[in-house]
């Protein structure tokens, strides 16, 4: 790849039917892309479980994928409630996620912590009251 | 094992895929829990559930899940049903309990894998 591709997505927090959207053309356009499919896969879980976490939590956000020759850079923001205990969260099996969205499916407290085991590297930006970003990067 | 063959031994309805049913599978993961399913299902490539959304169909695909079987008799609706179609996932249903359908499965040489 020469240039440097980017790709936004606004991510709706009013439908959990829609949520993985984003996630699903972005698996598809690094298949066309010939992306190496371990890459792809893992680049689908981190950002789907990220998407998730904004519809759940955030009521939506904003992903941006930019896709460079050695490396796909997520940023995933949003101005929902912030994470109070970032420590807590990245527990596997802690949740905050109500008794509806468990019933949907979700909400095991394995979002977080999947999306640093898919990832390379991957910060978590948390204001109370504000938002939160994660960024994940995927080595290629 | 091929799919077909997984029907057979379920006695499952086929409600997508009847042209994909020679495809192979060895390792299966069984979970209610999506989040568990992208938490640990590894080389799986079936996908047992009695959740009925569609975020098991979105599941399956950042997977690359070939086959979602349906169980305790549970049926998708129309717009889950028609993502699968979509994603050329094949879709069973069966009326056996998910414990039974693991075990039935189990005993004819499927595997839960890594």
């Amino acid at each position: 790849m020469a240039e440097n591709l980017t790709f936004r997505y606004k991510i709706s927090g009013d439908d959990f039917t829609r949520a993985g959207e984003a996630s699903s053309n972005v698996k598809s356009k690094l298949k066309q892309m010939g992306v190496d499919n371990n890459a792809i896969r893992k680049v689908a879980i981190a950002m789907y479980e990220g998407e998730i976490n904004m519809v759940i939590h955030a009521n939506g956000g904003t992903i941006t994928v930019e896709i460079s020759s050695d490396n796909i850079h997520l940023v995933l923001a949003d101005t929902g409630p912030g994470i109070a205990d970032i420590e807590k969260a990245m527990r596997e099996g802690y949740s905050t996620a109500p008794e509806e969205v468990r019933s949907l499916g979700f909400g095991a407290g394995m979002g977080l912590p999947n999306m640093k085991k898919y990832s390379d590297n991957m910060t978590i930006e948390s204001v109370v009251g504000v938002g939160t970003t994660v960024t994940m990067d995927i080595h290629l | 094992m091929t799919i077909r063959k997984i029907q057979e031994l379920l006695d499952a309805d086929v409600l997508l895929g009847n042209e994909l049913l020679d495809k192979n599978a060895d390792f299966v993961f069984s979970s209610d829990m999506m989040s568990d399913v992208l938490a640990f299902a590894d080389e799986q490539s079936i996908l047992i559930t009695g959740l009925c959304n569609p975020q098991v169909v979105r599941t399956a695909e950042m997977l690359d899940i070939i086959c979602i079987i349906f169980v305790r008799g549970k049926l998708p609706d129309a717009h889950t049903l028609e993502m699968a179609k979509e994603r050329k996932i094949v879709v069973l249903g069966t009326s056996h309990k998910m414990f039974t359908t693991c075990g039935i499965l189990y005993e004819n040489g499927l595997r839960g894998g890594a």
